[in-house]
């Protein structure tokens, strides 16, 4: 069972990996979009080595919940409704969405996952202490 | 026109590796152009080459049925330039292939001199690109055969590689 330093140590070489950012920038707080600058098509390239590194399916709606920021019963004018918001925290239990929740604009949603949103999703996967 | 950077393989390791050539000849129209009075191979030709030489060697893992895009280039050095009258070999090596994709390395060879090495990202286009087919089946297996994929192909245990079921239902009718 992992710890909590070595999942860090490995997300931060898949985001190494993946975006070409020094580690140094692969910091706890960092939004992989914002401040590492990755790209739609990094993500997939995040993924793969995420479920390499760590032995684990990623199925996509986990980290991707399109299905909820595309959906007319929890979206409106572009922003998630209340209804939305309940939904994304049951399905993305690891996520700080607290930043989102106050400025919950659909755009915005990919913007404002952080390293630490990674670490804790994949330290839940494999039952890191 | 005809969009095959690679002329022919010469190995096809299923899942693991495989190796086919690419002729430059004097005679590709884009030469005039590249660059004029003094023709090089584009090195992005390089790189198409080696993804078709990897892509392919991906699709086969599923027996073509899932749809292989290349999606990212992660990595791409370049030694040298390749010219008209040169033979680069590629090599691809199948690092790992998921659901969602698969991740390449490949290596061009002039001789044995190292040309170009990449790291390539394959996606599978998945259900958000529903009845989008990239290739008509009876044409997509005549390249196979025409690359000799089936003829040098060959399965972990060293026997040949067969046509998948299905391509040969679509070609039959």
């Amino acid at each position: 069972m992992p710890t909590q330093a070595e999942v860090f140590q490995k997300v931060q070489t898949a985001l190494v990996d993946a975006l070409a950012v020094d580690e140094a920038d692969v910091t706890p707080e960092a939004t992989i979009v914002g401040d590492l600058g990755a790209e739609s098509i990094d993500f997939l390239d995040i993924v793969f080595r995420l479920e390499k590194a760590f032995g684990i399916e990623i199925p996509r709606a986990e980290l991707f919940p399109e299905d909820i920021l595309a959906n007319a019963e929890y979206v409106k004018d572009g922003r998630v409704m209340a209804s939305g918001i309940s939904e994304l925290k049951k399905r993305m239990p690891f996520a700080d969405l607290s930043k989102f929740e106050s400025n919950p604009v659909v755009q915005e949603f990919a913007n404002q996952l952080t390293v630490n949103d990674l670490c804790r999703y994949v330290g839940g996967k494999v039952g890191a202490n | 026109m005809r969009w095959f950077w690679i002329d022919r393989f010469l190995e096809f390791e299923r899942a693991k590796r495989a190796v086919a050539i690419k002729n430059i000849s004097l005679a590709e129209d884009y030469l005039t152009d590249y660059m004029p009075g003094y023709p090089v191979y584009p090195q992005a030709l390089v790189v198409e080459g080696l993804a078709q030489t990897g892509g392919l060697l991906a699709g086969e893992v599923n027996g073509f049925r899932e749809r292989v895009v290349l999606a990212k280039v992660a990595k791409a050095e370049f030694h040298l330039l390749a010219r008209p009258g040169d033979t680069l070999t590629y090599e691809a090596i199948l690092e790992d292939v998921k659901s969602s994709g698969a991740i390449c390395r490949g290596i061009s060879r002039r001789g044995d001199q190292i040309q170009a090495e990449v790291e390539l990202m394959f996606a599978h286009l998945d259900d958000r690109f529903q009845g989008v087919d990239l290739f008509e089946p009876a044409a997509f297996l005549g390249m196979l055969r025409q690359l000799g994929v089936f003829a040098v192909g060959r399965k972990a245990d060293g026997s040949p590689l067969d046509v998948p079921p299905h391509m040969l239902q679509a070609v039959r009718g």
